[in-house]
C-alpha cells in the first residue's frame, strides 16, 4: 500500500488542506450568502434580479467547498468529524436547512408566479441568513473546544448554545454580508452598485466591531492561546496580523466610499477574512479538537491519508482551473434578464 | 438502554427517510444527464430546431432536479456525522477515502460545468456548451461510481483488517474499491436510472400525443424512450439476476428474506405472493410456483437455497419488507419489458403515436422507476441488517451519542421541511412540462389557425399579465 509517511507530515498536510478548502468556503459561499443577507433591502426588483443572477451559475460550485472541508474531516480526521459533527448537532441541521432553503430559491423563484416569487426571494434571504448564522456559531463552538470522553463528544444537547458562539454567529452574518455588497459593487452597475456601497459601509463596524471583540475574549478562553499571542518575542510578529487588518479596513473604507474602485473592495475584504482566520488558526493550532486531540492524534491512518492525498494533487489543480473557467466564462456586470 | 434504542430507531428513520428523499433525484438527474447530451448531439449534427426546443425545456426540469439533488446531498453528508458518528470514526480509514474522491471527482466538475449548461447560452459557443452538457452527465456517473463503491462495501467489506484499538484499517485499495457486489450494483444502479428517466420521458410524451400537442417533440420522445425499454428493461432484468446470485454467495440470510424462505434445502419454491410469518417463522398464504427459487438462483430444482432459521432472530433482517419491497421492484421492471414489446407491437401496426390505450399506459408507468429504485434499496438497505457494514459492525453500535430528543426534533424538522420543497418542485416540474417546449412564432401560427384557438391564446395572454 502506498504510504508517504515517510518523506511527508501527512497530518500537517491534511491540516493544511482543510483549512483552505474551509477557507476557500467561506470565502466563495461567503459572497453568495452575503448577496442573500442584503437582498430584501435591495432598491428595486431590478436590483434583485441582477444580485439573483451575479451568483446562479456559481453557488452550486461554491457550496462543493464545504462538502470537500466536511469531507475532508471525514476522509483525514474521521474521529474528529465524529466528535464535532455530534457536537454542533443542532446547529449543523439548522444551517443545512439554511442552504436547504436558499438553494431550492434560485430555481423556484424564476419559475414562479409573481405572488409566489415573493415568498422564494424570503426563502432565499431567511436560508442565507440562518446559514451564515449558525455557521457562526459551530465556528464558537469549535474556538471553545467541547467536553470529550474517549473517542466521543461527551457534552450536553445544548452545549452550542452560548453566548460566544451567538457573537461569533453575528459576526459572521456580518462579514459575509460585508463581501456580498464588495461582490456586488464588483458585478453590477448604476443604482445597485451604489445601494452596495451604502450597505457595504452600513456593515462594516459591525464586522470590525465583532472582530474586535473575538481577539479580545479568545486569549482569555484558554491561556495556552494567551501565552502564544502575548509572548515575547511572538508578539512582535503577530502583531502583524492586527496591523495588517487594520490597514485593509482604512483602504476598503475609503474604497467603498469612492467611487471609481470596483474589484479592489473585493480583494481587501478577502484579504480581511484571510488576516481573521489566519489569526484563529494561529490560535487553534496544533489543536483539530480543541485542547483535546491534535492533527496528529486525530490522524486517519497513513496509507488512507496517502491515497487521498495522491487524488488531492491531482485533482485540486484541475478543480481551481475549470472554477476560474467558470467564473471567466460569466465575467462582466450582471443582468437582470432571466438568463434562460 | 431504553432510550439508547429509541435513537437507534429515530436515527435509522432519519438515515433512511433523508437517503430516501436524496435518491429521488439523482436516479432522475443522472437518466436526464446522458440523454440531454444525446439530444444535443442529435441537434448540433442535424441542426434540427425541433432537439433544441426538446433540450430548452427539458434542461429546466433538470435544473429543479439537479438543484434539489444537491440540497439534499449536502444533507447527506453530514448524516454519517451528525447521527452515525461511531460508524464513521471505525470505519472512516477505509470508507472515507471512497467519499473524498467522489466529492474531488464528481461532485466540484457538475456543480461548476452546471452553470454553463444552465446559463452559459451565448457566453459560450455551441460546441462547448455542449461538452459542458457531456461533462455534468460524465460527473454524474462518476459520482454513482464512488457512492455505490462505498454502499458496495458496507454490503460485502473486504480488503481491510481490525486493529486491537477496534478501528478498520484498509490492507488494499483495489479489494475495498472492487469489492464483490460493487459491479452488479453499479451496473444495476445506473440502468435503473436511465430507465427511471426513460419513463418518465415516455410519460410526459404520451401526455402530448393524448391531448393532441407539440406532436413532433412527443413523438421523438416517445421513440427514444422506448428504445429504452424494448433493450435495456430485459437487460435489466439479466443483471439483477446476477446480482441476485452474487448476493446469495455474500449475503445468503438477505436472499432467504427476499424469497421468503425459512429452511435451508433443496427443491424451494419461488413465492408470487404471501406472507412472511416472524413469530411462526413460516410464510402463510402462499401461493408459488414448485422448485421456482431453487430454478432461478441455482439453475437446478435441486439446488440448495438458504433459510432463514439458518442464523438466529438476532441476525435476521425484517423479512416482510425486504420480501415485499422485492416483489414490487421485480414486478415493475417485469412491467417495463411488456412496455418494450406492447411498443414494438405497436411500431410494427404504425400505431405507437396513436392507440389511446397506450398513451394511458406510458402516463400510468410514469413514476414506476422511482418505485422500483425505491423498492431496490429497500431490499438492499433492510436486508443488509442488523449490520451497518455486514458482518462487521452493528447498527446499534454506530449510533452517535446523541439522545433521542435531539433526533427527533430533527427528524420531524426534515419531515416538514423536504415535504415543503418536495412539493413546491413538483409544482414547478409540471408547470415546466405543462407548458411544454417553447416552439417560437412560426409553428405557433401554424397550430392555431383556427379562430377559436385564437381567441383562447388571446385569452389566456390577457390573463397572464
Ligand atoms: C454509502 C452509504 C449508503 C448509501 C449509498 C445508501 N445507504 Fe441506506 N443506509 C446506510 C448507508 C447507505 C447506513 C448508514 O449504513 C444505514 C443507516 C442505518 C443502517 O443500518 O444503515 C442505512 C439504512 C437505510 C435504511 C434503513 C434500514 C433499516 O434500518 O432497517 C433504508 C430504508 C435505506 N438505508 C435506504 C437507502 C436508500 C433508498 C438508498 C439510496 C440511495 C440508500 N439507502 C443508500
Ligand atoms: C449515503 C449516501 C450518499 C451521500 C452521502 C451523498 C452525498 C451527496 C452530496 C453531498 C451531493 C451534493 C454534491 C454537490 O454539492 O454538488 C450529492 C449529489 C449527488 N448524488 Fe449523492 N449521496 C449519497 C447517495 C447517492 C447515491 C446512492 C447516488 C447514485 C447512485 C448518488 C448520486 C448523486 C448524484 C448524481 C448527485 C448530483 C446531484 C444530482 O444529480 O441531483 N448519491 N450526493
Ligand atoms: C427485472 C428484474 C429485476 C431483478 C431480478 C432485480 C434484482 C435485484 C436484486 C437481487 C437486488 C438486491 C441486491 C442486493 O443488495 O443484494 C436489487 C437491488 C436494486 N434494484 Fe433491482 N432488480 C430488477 C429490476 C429493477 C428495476 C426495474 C429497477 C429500477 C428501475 C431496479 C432498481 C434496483 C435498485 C436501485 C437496487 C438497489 C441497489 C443495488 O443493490 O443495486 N431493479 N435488484
Amino acid at each position: 500500500m502506498i504510504d508517504f509517511s515517510n518523506f511527508i507530515d501527512l497530518p500537517l498536510v491534511w491540516g493544511v488542506l482543510i483549512a483552505t478548502a474551509v477557507f476557500l468556503y467561506a470565502l466563495l459561499d461567503g459572497f453568495d450568502l452575503g448577496c442573500g443577507i442584503l437582498f430584501p433591502f435591495a432598491p428595486s426588483d431590478k436590483s434583485r434580479n441582477q444580485i439573483m443572477n451575479s451568483i446562479a451559475p456559481f453557488w452550486d460550485g461554491n457550496e462543493t467547498w464545504l462538502v470537500l472541508g466536511t469531507g475532508g474531516l471525514f476522509v483525514a480526521f474521521p474521529v474528529a468529524y465524529a466528535i464535532l459533527l455530534p457536537a454542533v448537532y443542532m446547529p449543523a441541521t439548522f444551517m443545512l436547512f439554511g442552504l436547504i432553503f436558499r438553494g431550492v430559491a434560485f430555481e423556484f423563484r424564476f419559475k414562479a408566479s409573481q405572488k409566489n416569487r415573493r415568498m422564494w426571494d424570503f426563502s432565499f434571504h431567511a436560508g442565507s441568513l440562518l446559514a451564515a448564522f449558525m455557521q457562526g456559531m459551530i465556528l464558537g463552538n469549535v474556538v471553545q473546544g467541547f467536553e470529550v470522553a474517549g473517542r466521543n463528544f461527551a457534552g450536553g444537547a445544548l452545549d452550542w448554545a452560548n453566548g460566544f458562539a451567538v457573537l461569533t454567529g453575528l459576526g459572521v452574518v456580518a462579514a459575509y454580508a460585508l463581501l456580498g455588497a464588495a461582490w456586488l459593487v464588483y458585478k453590477t452597475e448604476g443604482a445597485t452598485q451604489k445601494w452596495a456601497r451604502k450597505m457595504g459601509r452600513y456593515v462594516f463596524f459591525y464586522v470590525g466591531l465583532a472582530m474586535v471583540v473575538i481577539s479580545i475574549s479568545m486569549p482569555f478562553m484558554d491561556s495556552r492561546i494567551e501565552s502564544l499571542w502575548f509572548n515575547t518575542p511572538n508578539i512582535y510578529y503577530l502583531s502583524i496580523i492586527p496591523l495588517l487588518t487594520l490597514l485593509a479596513f482604512y483602504t476598503l473604507w475609503k474604497d467603498l466610499g469612492d467611487n471609481k474602485r470596483e474589484v479592489r473592495p473585493f480583494l481587501l475584504v478577502a484579504a480581511i477574512f484571510l488576516l481573521g482566520y489566519m489569526g484563529i488558526c494561529i490560535s487553534l493550532y496544533p489543536w483539530i479538537v480543541p485542547f483535546e486531540f491534535t492533527l496528529w492524534e486525530a490522524a486517519a491512518v497513513s496509507t488512507s491519508q496517502s491515497f487521498v492525498l495522491i487524488g488531492t494533487v491531482i485533482m485540486l489543480p484541475i478543480i481551481l482551473a475549470y472554477t476560474a473557467y467558470c467564473y471567466y466564462v460569466f465575467k462582466g456586470k450582471s443582468s437582470d434578464e432571466p438568463m434562460y | 438502554m431504553t432510550d439508547l434504542l429509541d435513537a437507534v430507531l429515530l436515527a435509522r428513520l432519519q438515515f433512511a427517510f433523508t437517503i430516501s428523499f436524496h435518491i429521488i433525484f439523482p436516479a432522475f438527474t443522472i437518466g436526464l444527464a446522458s440523454w440531454l447530451a444525446v439530444v444535443e448531439w442529435r441537434w448540433l449534427s442535424t441542426g434540427q430546431q425541433v432537439y433544441e426546443q426538446i433540450y430548452k425545456m427539458w434542461v429546466k426540469v433538470f435544473a429543479v432536479c439537479f438543484g434539489l439533488g444537491v440540497v439534499s446531498g449536502v444533507v447527506m453528508s453530514y448524516q454519517f456525522g451528525t447521527n452515525w458518528s461511531v460508524f464513521s470514526d471505525r470505519v472512516g480509514n477505509v470508507i472515507g477515502p471512497l467519499l473524498g474522491y467522489e466529492v474531488l471527482t464528481a461532485f466540484f466538475l457538475e456543480a461548476s460545468f452546471l452553470g454553463i449548461m444552465l446559463f452559459g447560452w451565448g457566453r459560450v459557443s455551441k460546441k462547448m456548451h455542449f461538452v459542458s452538457t457531456c461533462i455534468v452527465a460524465v460527473g454524474t456517473l462518476i459520482s454513482a461510481f464512488w457512492i455505490l463503491s462505498a454502499n458496495s462495501w458496507m454490503q460485502t467489506p473486504q480488503g481491510f483488517e481490525i486493529g486491537a484499538d477496534g478501528l478498520l484499517y484498509p490492507t488494499s485499495w483495489m479489494e475495498i474499491i472492487f469489492n464483490p457486489s460493487f459491479p452488479y450494483r453499479l451496473a444495476h444502479m445506473i440502468t435503473a436510472a436511465y430507465l427511471t428517466t426513460a419513463f418518465v420521458v415516455a410519460g410526459v410524451a404520451a401526455f402530448y400525443l393524448w391531448k393532441g400537442i407539440y406532436q413532433k417533440h412527443a413523438k421523438i420522445m416517445m421513440a427514444m424512450a422506448m428504445l429504452m425499454a424494448v433493450f435495456v428493461s430485459p437487460i435489466q432484468l439479466l443483471i439483477g439476476h446476477e446480482h441476485g446470485e452474487n448476493t446469495l454467495e455474500y449475503q445468503p440470510i438477505k436472499v432467504a428474506a427476499m424469497e421468503g424462505n425459512w429452511e435451508t434445502g433443496t427443491h424451494k419454491p419461488l413465492y408470487l405472493f404471501g406472507m412472511p410469518n416472524e413469530e411462526t417463522e413460516t410464510t402463510d398464504y402462499a401461493l408459488a410456483i414448485p422448485n421456482g427459487a431453487s430454478l432461478v438462483l441455482t439453475g437446478r430444482a435441486d439446488g440448495v437455497v438458504p433459510g432463514l432459521k439458518g442464523v438466529p432472530k438476532s441476525e435476521r433482517p425484517p423479512v416482510s419488507i425486504v420480501f415485499w419491497s422485492f416483489r414490487t421492484m421485480v414486478g415493475i421492471g417485469l412491467a417495463m419489458i411488456l412496455t418494450g414489446v406492447m411498443a414494438v407491437v405497436l411500431h410494427y401496426r404504425k400505431s405507437l403515436y396513436t392507440a389511446r390505450w397506450f398513451q394511458w399506459w406510458c402516463m400510468a408507468m410514469l413514476p414506476s422507476g422511482f418505485v422500483a429504485i425505491l423498492a431496490g434499496w429497500f431490499v438492499t438497505e433492510v436486508g443488509r441488517q442488523p449490520y451497518t457494514a455486514y458482518g462487521v459492525i452493528k447498527t446499534a453500535e454506530s449510533i452517535s451519542p446523541v439522545n433521542a430528543e435531539q433526533v427527533a426534533i430533527t427528524l420531524l424538522g426534515f419531515v416538514v421541511v423536504y415535504t415543503f420543497i418536495f412539493g413546491a418542485g413538483i409544482h414547478y416540474v409540471i408547470k415546466l412540462i405543462r407548458k411544454g417546449p417553447d416552439i417560437g412564432e412560426e409553428e405557433e401560427r401554424y397550430y392555431d389557425h383556427s379562430i377559436e384557438a385564437s381567441v383562447t391564446k388571446a385569452a389566456t395572454k390577457g390573463d397572464a399579465q
